[in-house]
């Protein structure tokens, strides 16, 4: 069984393997301790849910921070 | 009046500073820092995106000293009620302070709101607990429908976003003014000091803007040229203008001219 699957992040397809949480693709990702909000299938996932939340194959997921704007 | 007691309120927040500002289109996010301190504004707007993984480096939120400033999350580049709902539960998500700026887009060209989608949204969001402040047309109905759908303030547009075209339709702001209950805060337009005096003078409680700023040539500078001219406006208000006349009357006493 193919232990890795895709999903689309900030509409970018990306490859994750089975088991991945929203907590470890953010780091997977470098973000690190960058306040990021997470919205996976137009649902915010709240912070405490993150390690918990694991991804599922064609999950849409948009990783979203401030920026400057009026 | 006295003018040192002349603040405002907004959902349980009392303001001093009449002008909100912007956080886009700054060259550099010192820029930003120095501007924002510049205006004395208590409160900026910040916009929600994508993090962009290729660019790492500080970010807004570390040029923004959270003790000074209250965090008005915007919907920019929203076209329907739904996104600027999830745009909003996102900026929640991000640990914003209890406002938030809505805007939904109905023309990409004027980027004129779509008013009936607004009221739909605030509907949605003040049902959600979110303290709503609408960018909406100069229109007084809409402004009564926003009221209605609980909004805390309105925020009707002088001029398209980012057009520096100043104060269009004094009148209907005015109106506005006159028939709603809630601030009215002028949002879109202000191009230089003038406009926000304009502004300040018909009544405005606040007048919210970003690249009247961003966009001078010296940002700074123009920060604190609105800031006097917020602050001049809104006492030019309170003193009460005199009347507008057709014909001269002299300043200088008629009698004892000299023959």
């Amino acid at each position: 069984m193919d232990d890795a699957f895709e999903i689309v992040v900030n509409g970018v397809a990306q490859k994750v393997t089975r088991g991945t949480t929203v907590a470890r693709l953010i780091s997977e990702l470098g973000l690190g301790d960058r306040r990021v909000a997470v919205e996976r299938n137009r649902e915010v996932i709240p912070r405490d849910r993150h390690a918990s939340c694991e991804l599922a194959p064609g999950d849409r997921l948009e990783l979203v921070t401030f920026v400057g704007g009026g | 009046m006295s003018v040192k007691s002349d603040t405002w309120s907004l959902g349980g927040r009392t303001f001093q500073s009449r002008i909100i500002v912007g956080t886009g289109k700054y060259a550099s996010l010192d820029q930003t820092r120095a501007a924002l301190d510049a205006s004395g504004s208590e409160m900026v707007t910040v916009a929600l995106r994508r993090i962009d993984f290729s660019q790492p480096g500080p970010s807004l939120l570390d040029a923004i000293d959270r003790s000074k400033y209250v965090l008005l999350p915007n919907t920019a580049g929203c076209y329907t009620a739904e996104d600027a709902v999830r745009v909003c539960r996102l900026a929640r998500e991000l640990g914003m302070d209890e406002f938030v700026k809505l805007e939904v887009i109905g023309d990409p060209k004027t980027l004129f709101p779509d008013n009936a989608a607004t009221v739909d949204a605030a509907r949605q969001l003040v049902a959600e607990g979110f303290q709503v402040l609408p960018y909406c047309g100069d229109d007084l109905v809409t402004c009564k429908r926003l009221v209605d759908a609980g909004c805390l303030a309105v925020m009707p547009l002088a001029a398209p976003i980012g057009s520096g075209l100043g104060i269009r339709n004094p009148h209907n702001i005015r109106l506005i003014i006159e028939n709603v209950e809630v601030p009215v805060i002028v949002d879109a337009g202000v191009g230089t000091a003038s406009d926000a005096a304009v502004a300040m003078e018909l009544g405005c409680t606040a007048v919210l803007m970003n690249t009247g700023i961003a966009a001078a040539k010296d940002p700074v500078l123009m920060a604190h040229a609105m800031r006097e001219a917020v602050s001049a406006g809104r006492k030019a208000f309170l003193a009460g203008r005199m009347a507008r006349k057709a014909y001269a009357t002299a300043s200088s006493p008629l009698e004892g001219v000299i023959e």
